[in-house]
C-alpha cells in the first residue's frame, strides 16, 4: 500500500534535491530514451525552466505518437454539494454558507438530457462527501440511471472501500478519479482539518483499493496552491511510477488542479504561474509517454486553446461546477469559479483550428 | 492475397485513429491505396447512422476490420467482436487482447483462447501478436487467418526490431503474415515485405505525418517496392571474406 511508500520519501531532502538539479541533470534527462523518477525531478526543477521550449517540442512528439492527433472531450456532471468536510480552499466546505443541494433521480435526468444535446458521451460524475445522503447507494443508483446515455463513466467523489469499488465496477463504472491535494502530512492536516477526509492515509490508499477492485482506469493529482508544486508532483509521480508496477492492468491520468477563487477562499502558499504549468505538463509527458493528462475549465481560454498542441489528452469544456447547474444556469452553488466558459461549439473549432480532432467516443458500455 | 472469403490486392493495411481529422483520415487512406483498414468498436456510435468515423470509411474499396482494442481478455473479446459482426456485418476481426494499457502488449494466452472459439464461431481471426513463432504455429491449428506479428510496440516508430522472429515466422507459416505495430516510416514497411510478410499494418506513421497523404502515398509504394524485390528474390548478402591465399587449395580435388 502507498502509505508505506510515501513515508520512505523525506520531504526536505527531496525539495532539496529538486532545487540542487543542473543544466546538466535537465539536458541529461532530455537526451536520454527512457526516463527515471531523477530525471522528472530534473524537468520539473527550476534548472529546467531555460529548456521550456524543447521540452514542449517534445512532449508534442511524444503525445502525438502515443494519442495522435486527438483529443479526448469529457464533462463534469455535479450530484451534490453536501459535504461533511472542512477543506479550507473549497466551496463546498462544511463550513461555507451556500444551499445544499442533491439530485433526485429527474434532475440527473434533466441534465443527462442538456448534457448529451451537447454530445458528450464520456461524462465525470462529481460530489462532495456526505456518506450517509450521498454514499455507495446512491451512487449504484445514480450510474444505473445514466449508464443507457454514456460510452465511459468516470467518478470524483469521496474515497470509498474496495468492496464499494467493485459493486460500482459491476455496475457500469470506468474511471474514479481522487486526487491526493498534497502529500505533505502536516500541511495536509492543517487544511483537512474536520471530516473523514482528515485521514490522511485513508486517502492516500485509495488507488490500492481501486486497483485490487479492478478499475479500469484511475486518476491522480495534486492541489496547486497548497504546498511547493515541485515537490507534491514528485510524490504524485512516485505514487503513479509504484502504481503503474503495482497494478498492472489499469490506465493512468493526471490531472491539474490549480486553486482558483471560491467561497470561503484561503490565502495561496504556493502560487504556480502558467510558464511553471506548461513545464509541469510537459515534464510528465517525458517522463511518462503513455499516461492520459487532463484538463479542466478551471484554466483560462488563452491558456487552454495553447495547451492542447503540448501533452494534454483530455479536456473538458462548457462545464457547470453546481448540481444541477446545467438545467439551472440562474442558481449559483458552485464548487469554484469556471473561467473558460465558452460553449462547446466554440471549443471544438479551437481545437479543430488547432489541428486536432475532438473525439467524444473512446469507450464502449460492451467492455468491461 | 486471400483473407478468409476476401480476396485484397493492396498489400498495405491501415488503421483510423490518430487523425487530425476525420476528413484527412480519408483522404490519406484512399491515396494509400489501401482495402483494408481496422476500426476500433470502442471508437465507432454503431448506433448512429451519421457516425464520424464511418461516415468517412464509406468506400466501396474498403473492407472495414473491427479491432477489439480496450478488451482485457478472451471472454469480452469474443463478446466485443460478436457485436463488431452484427454492427459492421463483417466476419473479419482483428483480434486485440492488451490487459496492460501502458505499452498495449498483447496476450498470448487470452488471444489463443479467443482465437479458438471465434474461429469456431465462423470469423476471420487476426490476431494481433509478439513475433512469437511458437504462438503462430498455436494460432494456425486454432483456426487462424492470418498473425499479426508486431515488428516493435504499437506507436514507437522504431521499425522491425523483432525481425529476427518475423524471419522464423515467414519461415514456417501457412497462413498469411501481416507485421503490425511499430513501423515509423516506408522503409520500415519496405523491409517487412522483404523479409516475407504478406503485408502491414500502419497507422500512427501516416496519422501523425506532417502530410499524411504524402506519407500514405510513400507507404504504398515502398509496400509494393518490398513486395516486388521480395518476389525477386534478393542476393544472399556476402559478409564472408575471401582470402587472398585460399584456406583449402592444398585439397586435391
Amino acid at each position: 500500500m502507498f502509505k508505506e511508500e510515501v513515508n520512505k520519501i523525506d520531504w526536505d531532502s527531496t525539495k532539496a534535491s529538486i532545487y540542487n538539479k543542473t543544466a546538466q541533470d535537465v539536458e541529461r534527462a532530455l537526451s536520454k530514451p527512457k526516463r527515471d523518477l531523477e530525471d522528472f525531478k530534473a524537468l520539473i526543477s527550476p534548472a529546467a525552466a531555460p529548456y521550456l521550449e524543447q521540452m514542449a517540442a517534445l512532449s508534442q512528439k511524444l503525445t502525438q505518437e502515443r494519442f495522435g492527433k486527438t483529443i479526448q472531450m469529457y464533462i463534469p456532471m455535479y450530484l451534490s454539494n453536501e459535504c461533511q468536510n472542512i477543506c479550507t480552499y473549497c466551496g463546498f466546505s462544511l463550513d461555507v454558507k451556500i444551499d445544499r443541494k442533491t439530485l433526485t433521480d429527474e434532475e440527473i435526468l434533466a441534465e443527462v438530457k442538456i448534457i448529451k444535446s451537447m454530445g458528450y458521451d464520456h461524462i465525470l460524475i462529481v460530489t462532495g462527501e456526505a456518506n450517509k445522503t450521498v454514499g455507495v447507494d446512491y451512487f449504484l443508483n445514480a450510474i444505473e440511471l445514466i449508464k443507457p446515455y454514456f460510452s465511459h463513466i468516470a467518478m470524483e467523489v469521496q474515497p470509498l472501500d474496495q468492496e464499494d469499488y467493485e459493486k460500482l465496477i459491476a455496475a457500469g463504472l470506468n474511471t474514479v478519479l481522487v486526487y491526493q491535494e498534497t502529500y505533505h502530512k502536516d500541511d495536509y492536516k492543517i487544511h483537512h482539518p474536520k471530516g473523514k477526509k482528515s485521514n490522511f492515509d485513508y486517502r492516500v490508499d485509495t488507488h490500492d483499493r481501486l486497483g485490487k477492485a479492478g478499475i479500469h482506469k484511475m486518476g491522480l493529482g495534486v492541489l496547486f496552491g497548497l504546498e511547493d508544486w515541485r515537490t507534491d508532483t514528485f510524490y504524485c509521480a512516485a505514487h503513479l511510477d509504484y502504481l503503474e508496477r503495482t497494478y498492472w492492468k489499469t490506465k493512468y491520468s493526471i490531472s491539474f488542479p490549480r486553486l482558483r477563487p471560491c467561497a470561503g477562499g484561503i490565502e495561496l502558499k504556493s502560487v504556480m504561474t502558467d510558464r511553471e504549468l506548461v513545464q509541469l505538463i510537459c515534464a510528465y509527458r517525458i517522463f511518462n509517454q503513455e499516461v492520459e493528462l487532463s484538463m479542466s475549465t478551471r484554466e483560462s481560454e488563452t491558456f487552454r486553446n495553447n495547451i492542447i498542441k503540448l501533452g494534454i489528452t483530455s479536456i473538458s469544456a462548457d462545464s457547470k461546477t453546481d448540481p444541477g447547474g446545467y438545467a439551472n444556469p440562474e442558481v449559483n452553488l458552485e464548487q469554484f469559479e469556471i473561467d473558460d466558459k465558452r460553449s462547446t461549439e466554440t471549443f471544438i473549432e479551437v481545437i479543430k483550428q488547432q489541428g486536432y480532432e475532438p473525439v467524444f467516443k473512446d469507450w464502449d458500455l460492451s467492455l468491461q | 492475397m486471400k483473407l478468409g472469403d476476401i480476396e485484397i490486392q493492396s498489400r498495405l493495411f491501415t488503421g483510423t485513429g490518430k487523425f487530425s481529422s476525420n476528413q484527412l483520415m480519408e483522404e490519406a487512406l484512399l491515396a494509400s491505396g489501401s482495402e483494408l483498414v481496422t476500426v476500433a468498436l470502442k471508437r465507432v456510435d454503431v448506433q448512429n447512422e451519421n457516425d464520424g468515423i464511418l461516415r468517412h470509411l464509406n468506400h466501396k474499396q474498403f473492407n472495414l476490420l473491427p479491432n477489439t482494442s480496450g478488451v482485457r481478455n478472451a471472454k469480452e473479446a469474443v463478446f466485443a467482436a460478436e457485436l463488431a459482426r452484427e454492427a459492421l456485418e463483417t466476419n473479419l476481426v482483428k483480434l486485440e487482447i492488451h490487459p496492460d494499457p501502458k505499452y498495449l502488449m498483447p496476450d498470448p494466452i487470452e488471444t489463443l483462447k479467443a482465437t479458438e472459439e471465434l474461429a469456431k464461431k465462423g470469423f476471420i481471426v487476426l490476431p494481433y501478436i509478439h513475433a512469437d513463432p511458437v504462438l503462430c504455429k498455436h494460432l494456425e491449428d486454432a483456426g487462424t487467418a492470418a498473425v499479426m506479428p508486431l515488428g516493435a510496440p504499437i506507436g514507437s516508430n522504431k521499425g522491425v526490431r523483432t525481425r529476427d522472429f518475423i524471419e522464423i515466422i515467414v519461415d514456417q507459416s501457412r497462413v498469411p503474415i501481416i507485421v503490425d505495430a511499430g513501423l515509423g516510416a516506408p522503409s520500415h514497411a519496405a523491409e517487412a515485405m522483404e523479409l516475407g510478410a504478406d503485408a502491414v499494418l500502419v497507422n500512427t506513421a501516416i496519422a501523425v505525418a506532417g502530410d499524411p497523404v504524402k506519407m500514405a502515398i510513400a507507404f504504398k509504394q515502398a509496400v509494393e517496392a518490398g513486395r516486388m524485390a521480395y518476389e525477386a528474390k534478393l542476393g544472399g548478402i556476402q559478409n564472408t571474406a575471401v582470402a587472398s591465399s585460399p584456406l583449402t587449395s592444398f585439397l586435391a580435388d
